[in-house]
């Protein structure tokens, strides 16, 4: 179970492994997400299921090498074997309705991660806007596939690399500004690119869904690390989310309650490079 | 009453040797290291071998007491552990966490004018014996060629799959974890019951006949009716136990280093952040730790605290020391190693800096009042008594309520007003029928035992549902 039946780097930090798991790919629906344990000392890695194929059994797993577990993840060659794949777990997003135009925003890593939101939303009959967008050409990820499926594309870069030079924002701004009608944007990627779509989003009322990565343990509703404010309450982003209404999540909150663990993830990852090279 | 003088002076249990507080509060090693044979054997003699013993009527899972003594007695170890294992399906883990105080040594006969036999420890003492010295696999009986489905492997489900295992039935296991055990697992640290110990009650279980399937999370992969349905199973037994935590409302509580008991246990327990970097998974621990909560979990906490390297670790209760639920073994071992109560103060704002590290806790001294529903007295905000305790890190240890996972996910399924799922107190069925619960996901935060004795009435009402459908 769990066989890593292909591999391919996207950037340079980021990786792509198909893996066999037949009863989650069976079941699996947009926006959910799976738990996987690389090994017996292996942390619980909370992980979007990218993409999946019912009939081949397989899921597909997107993520960026930011510390020890997800090196460790991204070494695994071709029929190497990953201990644990929990899932799928989260609520899905509800993408399998019609909205009429609706945005989807990746970030970086992210990009792949709403690839099967957008998917659903084009599927159930919507006018699809994609923006991609990254720090620089070299780091767009999932290009071919968000084009394939969209009905209007925009890539941004921060350096001018590629597509428009700017941010996310900065597109959909202007996709506002000119009046576009949009019933509905769904952003994921790093914390403060969600926290900035949900601010233009906010003043001309347009429903907004972002999809957080808090940190996990359990990841099935018992342990609460994976805590956020929203609307003033606490939720849950395992057994509640991982989608909420953006204009109501505490972001700096989040971001916060990402960096708990920094101080120990930097020992972790230097180890883990002292052990392979230095390469970090 | 003559002769109550020439009585011997009341006796107290044979003392079992523990580890230096000193020297235990700085390590993972367990804190009790149980009986010796001759200890044992001591204790045991002084059984009074009731012609109706009262002790069984104290035991959730209706241990024959009485029998197993006699059998230490006659120094047939591990006969004694057959015997215990024909009702419960784990001694070693029972004979370590059991209340034995309120359960079985509470009627105890000998105990009316001495300390009671310690029936805990003579269970702890066969079981490792049988254990270390290669218990033999009992026969069981050939398939009746029923299936029950069992979800969730903690204390209620493996004591259900034993009981339906020695009934004929084929039983399948459902964990959502890695590993089996459930709260044996993530929740009670290794001071107090090693891992090892539960690893092979439950590899006992497999060897007679039970499977487990790990990373399984019925309500997501698979749902309750699919298992009746589509896979066929002729019963499912629901024992997922306790659900999300509960958090105390007030301000601050969403700072870095609050955690509740449930993660900072697991993560150490479950996923052995004491043992980081060689686990990947890290923990965080404060100087100065405060514990809220007067149960076995805030105990747990606290105790584990000190071995991660606190410097100071309070226990924040709101009421008294009298009214703590905690069992007052773990209080008085809490105590001998240093850990500090402080009873009638209550949190109402945890104070961070602007990085989301705890810097402090704002509390108010309270009073006790008049008796609640609980009966216990409720406790009383004494008016301006705020003040500010000097702590970096803060567990909310006040409970559990109910996990979403399998009620949302399972239509048709009544549920109490509090998300918990509502049985046949009889026969632990649920309002769908073959469909049976037990445990916490039906009591609230409870008991290992009483999980176990659900999980018992719940196999005996399997069977007779089953039974009647032949």
């Amino acid at each position: 179970m769990y066989e890593v039946k292909s591999k391919r780097a996207l950037n340079p930090t980021t990786k792509m492994l198909v893996v066999t798991a037949p009863d989650i790919a069976k079941v699996c629906r947009p926006g959910q997400f799976v738990v996987v344990r690389v090994n017996e000392t292996g942390e619980r890695i909370p992980l979007t299921i990218a993409d999946s194929d019912t009939a081949k059994g397989l899921i597909t797993l997107v993520f960026q090498e930011v510390g020890k577990s997800t090196k460790l993840l991204g070494s695994l060659g071709v029929g190497a074997r990953i201990l644990d794949v929990v899932g799928p777990l989260g609520k899905p997003t509800d993408a399998e309705r019609k909205y009429g135009t609706v945005v989807v925003i990746g970030g970086g890593c992210g990009t792949a991660i709403c690839y099967p939101v957008a998917k659903a939303f084009k599927a159930a009959g919507n006018y699809l806007i994609t923006i991609n967008g990254a720090r620089s050409a070299d780091l767009l990820i999932f290009r071919k596939e968000m084009e394939a499926i969209s009905d209007e594309m925009y890539e941004t870069t921060d350096d001018g690399t590629c597509g428009i030079h700017g941010f996310v924002t900065t597109v959909l701004g202007d996709l506002i500004q000119k009046g576009r009608k949009i019933d509905l944007v769904f952003a994921v990627g790093p914390v403060p690119m969600m926290k900035f779509v949900s601010k233009t989003t906010e003043p001309p009322k347009i429903p907004t869904v972002v999809s957080l990565n808090s940190l996990m343990v359990d990841a099935t509703g018992m342990c609460g690390a994976c805590r956020v404010t929203v609307g003033g309450q606490m939720r849950f982003t395992c057994v509640d989310g991982p989608d909420f209404d953006g204009h109501l999540v505490d972001y700096n909150e989040l971001m916060g309650r990402l960096n708990a663990y920094r101080e120990q993830e930097t020992v972790a990852d230097t180890k883990w490079s002292d052990a392979h090279g230095g390469k970090k | 009453m003559a002769e109550a003088k020439q009585r011997k002076p009341p006796t107290k249990k044979i003392p079992m040797r523990e580890q230096d507080p000193a020297k235990r509060r700085r390590n993972f090693d367990e804190v009790a290291l149980g009986y010796s044979e001759k200890e044992a054997l001591a204790e045991a003699t002084k059984c009074l071998q009731c012609r109706n013993p009262k002790c069984i009527t104290g035991c959730p899972v209706e241990v024959p007491i009485k029998e197993f003594i006699d059998l230490i007695r006659q120094k047939d170890y591990m006969g004694a552990a057959a015997k215990i294992k024909e009702t419960n399906s784990l001694p070693a883990i029972c004979g370590r966490v059991c209340p034995q105080e309120t359960q079985c040594e509470q009627p105890c006969t000998y105990g009316v004018r001495n300390e009671p036999i310690a029936i805990g420890r003579l269970e702890r003492f066969v079981a490792d014996y049988a254990r270390e010295h290669g218990e033999p696999i009992p026969d069981v009986p050939s398939k009746n060629g029923k299936r029950v489905a069992i979800v969730g492997s903690g204390p209620a489900g493996l004591t259900c799959a034993g009981d339906l295992i020695k009934l004929g039935y084929a039983v399948t296991i459902f964990e959502a974890f890695h590993k089996p055990g459930g709260v044996l697992i993530y929740g009670i640290p290794e001071f107090r019951l090693p891992k090892k110990i539960v690893e092979s009650e439950v590899e006992f279980l497999e060897k007679i006949g039970v499977e487990i399937k790990f990373d399984y999370v019925i309500g997501k992969i698979k749902m309750i009716r699919d298992l009746l349905e589509k896979d066929s199973y002729d019963a499912v037994f629901i024992g997922t136990g306790a659900g999300a935590p509960v958090f105390m409302k007030i301000p601050g509580e969403s700072l870095i280093t609050v955690f509740s008991a449930n993660e900072f246990l697991t993560r150490v327990n479950l996923m052995k952040a004491y043992k980081f970097p060689e686990y990947d998974t890290p923990v965080r621990i404060g100087k100065r730790v405060a514990v809220i909560g007067g149960g076995n979990v805030a105990m747990d906490a606290a105790r584990t605290s000190l071995r991660l390297g606190a410097n100071e670790v309070h226990i924040v209760y709101r009421r008294s020391r009298d009214e703590m639920p905690a069992r007052h073994e773990e209080v008085v071992h809490a105590e001998e190693e240093g850990v500090q109560f402080d009873f009638l103060v209550n949190p109402v704002e945890v104070l961070g800096d602007d990085k989301g590290n705890v810097i402090g806790m704002a509390c108010v001294k309270m009073e006790l009042g008049e008796p609640d529903e609980s009966g216990r007295r409720r406790p009383v905000v004494i008016p301006d008594s705020k003040f500010v305790m000097d702590v970096d890190m803060v567990i909310v240890a006040i409970g559990t309520a109910s996990n979403p996972i399998v009620p949302t996910s399972t239509p048709g399924l009544e549920l109490t007003q509090w998300g918990y799922i509502t049985i046949d107190e009889k026969t632990g069925m649920t309002s769908i029928p073959g469909v049976f619960a037990g445990g916490d996901i039906v009591t609230g935060s409870a008991t290992v035992i009483s999980a176990m004795g659900a999980g018992k009435r719940a196999a005996r009402g399997i069977h007779e549902y089953l039974a009647n459908r032949l």
